[in-house]
């Protein structure tokens, strides 16, 4: 976004740094205890783990880059 | 925001979306509280950020074209997210799996070169001539009337397709969550009036941006995750083959040599002169939902650029839809193992009752599925109601991936894609019947003399009335079923005719302004008489696109082509015969009249041209490879 105020980009790292998280948790919590969905394929990938992680660090990214305050 | 969808269909998939209402025991998918959680964040942060953008909202500037502020990266991803909403999404998820790679035509050639131009040749007109909408630039060329037809074609158009987009979203809630209709609709419905209302086009375009983003990261794991499983694409391929027994699943022109070659029955003159020139240049440079967002830019050459960078982000599109559909060919199965064949619409309509009162006829479902490649066996099972044999449609394949292949949380991130998808397409659909109502009708013909504070009022009260319009059209839709067939088909009427009016009257100073409303009068008339004509005579359809071989889809591009053909020839005679405007006058209005301004000097890498080519050339390419 142009001009002042808090970019778009910051709101789309808020968001997916806040999936990223909860993603990511419920991944680690699915390989702790081993219980994963029924009827879900290719649970062996731990695809909650890597997808969220992706997400939280994609987030944090933007969150850091383009937080308000800061100067482009 | 259904975009290109209804054109096309019209007559097919969606156009029986209210068959979906169908009775179904059991959604598509659960929920998870996480699932909840994911969506509700969803919620709050669309309501956050209109709420922080009303400080910036204040002025007609910014409410109705944010300000002309945007980046050419935000406009490009609004622009290109104007047309990416859920019923693309999961519509032409259904089209690649009924039709294969085909469908790839609608996000390739039906879409790149188009956005090129717009961004090449036709953005300095809109933008020098400082026009708040497409109605306002034939205001300035063509004169108040044709102003006032198209802003109120375009109006009306706006809101019935944001009620049907909404009863849409609805109908799609209920059959893949178990959602009540009336509980998606309100719960949507009141979202998309805060957030524009308090944001305008600002807010519209934040969230578009932002569906953009969770669009790409719910369904990219689709055919990731696919791939994976089917081993390759080689793998994916060696499959298809063996189990359609064919390979033109892979080919986009190779059989478009007849109507019967191919499963869409389309030729490829109707690809390139219906779909490639008329339907997609109209969508694409004269559709002012679309065109909103690249005025929105802040400069010319960031104007010029959205489009471009738009460009390369629809030609990545198929990766997300295409393929989870093609995917959907091989990897899909019923819970006995077996691989899951999905049907027509109306097949799954005549095998499931209409509520858990009501029965299924028998007779009606074994003849629908008689029509099937449904093996005989499952057939039997279907007509017995033995467990686990439901019937989906090809509208179910990219929800049916999604539950194939994500678990809690990651379910609602693709959920919340397909939400976000179609609440951005309903806001800007108020968004841009906002700016026309208040700038094109409301400030012409009921009051010229307002502030600015007044006509911002006039916009944020219009967007709360178009909802609430939405809404009932949305209601309207779900007891009145036929309705949605002609609603649909709006788009396609007024978008060749317009085509010609913006193209001959940026192109060739000599077109007069009686022409121009004469020319986009009698082509919207001459389109709605010939949808009428194949409605009342189906066999009409051999008569508009020149074969008896072809498929409704063919009548959609053929009768668009007609549709532009007989408004370019009408504004052409009756600009004979009628007196042009002075030169003078036409300055920032026609090609030959205007000198551009001289844009600074930018470094080679900034370049718009060099940028369009290397979109041709990946377009070109694409098109070579899948040929």
């Amino acid at each position: 976004m142009h001009g002042s105020g808090i970019p778009i980009w910051f709101f789309i790292g808020v968001l997916l740094l806040i999936y990223g998280v909860m993603i990511l948790g419920y991944g680690v919590f699915e390989l702790a205890t081993g219980s994963y969905p029924p009827l879900v394929e290719l649970t062996n990938l731990h695809t909650p783990i890597w997808w969220g992680g992706l997400l939280a660090a994609l987030g944090l990214l933007y969150v850091v880059k383009f937080r308000p305050g800061r100067a482009s | 925001m259904f975009g290109l969808v209804p054109a096309y269909f019209a007559a097919g998939s969606f156009g029986s979306l209210p068959a979906l209402l169908a009775f179904r025991a059991e959604p598509l998918a659960h929920l998870r509280p996480l699932d909840i959680a994911v969506i509700a964040i969803y919620f709050g942060m669309v309501i956050w950020i209109g709420f922080y953008l009303k400080g910036r909202s204040n002025t007609s500037e910014e409410f109705f074209m944010a300000g002309r502020e945007m980046t050419a990266w935000i406009a490009g991803l609004s622009f290109v997210s104007a047309n990416l909403g859920s019923l693309e999404l999961m519509g032409w998820a259904g089209a690649a799996y009924q039709y294969g790679i085909l469908a790839t035509h609608w996000y390739w050639i039906g879409a790149i070169p188009a956005m090129l131009f717009l961004g090449l040749v036709m953005m300095p007109f809109y933008y020098v001539s400082k026009t708040h909408s497409v109605p306002g630039y034939l205001h300035l060329r063509f004169g108040e009337h044709a102003r006032i037809l198209a802003a109120i074609s375009f109006a009306t158009e706006m809101i019935l397709m944001s009620g049907v987009n909404m009863f849409a979203m609805a109908v799609v809630m209920k059959v893949v969550l178990g959602w009540s209709l009336t509980f998606s609709i309100l719960i949507s419905a009141a979202a998309v009036a805060i957030y524009v209302t308090l944001g305008g086009l600002r807010s519209a375009i934040f969230n578009e941006v932002m569906q953009f983003v969770l669009i790409w990261g719910g369904a990219l794991l689709v055919p990731i995750l696919g791939l994976i499983q089917a081993g390759s694409v080689a793998g994916l391929k060696r499959q298809i083959i063996a189990n359609m027994h064919t390979d033109s699943y892979f080919h986009m022109w190779r059989d478009t040599g007849h109507f019967a070659s191919n499963p869409m029955g389309v030729h490829w003159t109707g690809i390139v002169l219906g779909l490639g020139f008329v339907i997609s240049f109209g969508y694409w440079t004269t559709d002012f939902l679309v065109v909103q967002r690249v005025l929105a830019a802040h400069n010319l050459r960031a104007a010029r650029m959205a489009p471009i960078i738009g460009s390369y982000f629809k030609m990545a599109v198929p990766f997300i839809v295409i393929l989870p559909g093609l995917l959907g060919l091989v990897l899909l199965q019923n819970p006995d193992g077996s691989r899951m064949q999905l049907v027509g619409q109306d097949v799954v309509k005549s095998c499931t009752a209409d509520d858990s009162a009501s029965q299924v006829d028998a007779a009606d479902c074994a003849a629908a599925m008689s029509k099937t490649t449904l093996p005989a066996d499952y057939q039997q099972k279907v007509l017995t109601g033995a467990p686990g044999t439901e019937l989906h449609s090809y509208n179910d394949a990219l929800p049916l991936m999604m539950v194939r292949y994500m678990g809690p949380g990651l379910l609602g991130l693709g959920i919340t894609a397909l939400i976000a998808g179609f609440m951005s397409g309903m806001a800007g659909n108020v968004s841009a019947f906002s700016t026309v109502w208040t700038y094109d009708i409301y400030k012409p013909l009921i009051n010229k003399q307002g502030s600015d504070s007044h006509y911002v009022l006039v916009g944020r009260i219009s967007i709360l009335a178009g909802v609430i319009v939405s809404v009932g059209a949305g209601y309207l839709v779900q007891h009145a079923h036929g309705i949605m067939d002609y609603v649909q088909a709006l788009f396609s009427f007024f978008i060749a005719p317009l085509l010609a009016a913006i193209l001959m009257g940026m192109f060739w100073k000599r077109a007069t302004a009686p022409a121009g409303f004469l020319g986009l009068l009698l082509g919207i008339v001459s389109s709605v008489g010939m949808f009428i004509y194949v409605k009342m005579n189906p066999a009409g359809l051999a008569t508009i696109a020149l074969s008896p071989d072809a498929k409704p889809m063919a009548e959609n591009l053929y009768r668009a082509w007609w549709a532009f053909c007989i408004a370019a020839i009408v504004i052409f005679l009756v600009s004979l015969v009628t007196k042009p405007k002075p030169v003078a006058e036409l300055d920032g209005l026609c090609y030959s009249c205007t000198v551009l301004p001289k844009q600074e000097p930018v470094p080679f890498y900034k370049n718009v041209w060099l940028w369009a080519l290397l979109a041709v050339c990946i377009f070109a390419a694409l098109n070579i490879l899948f040929w």
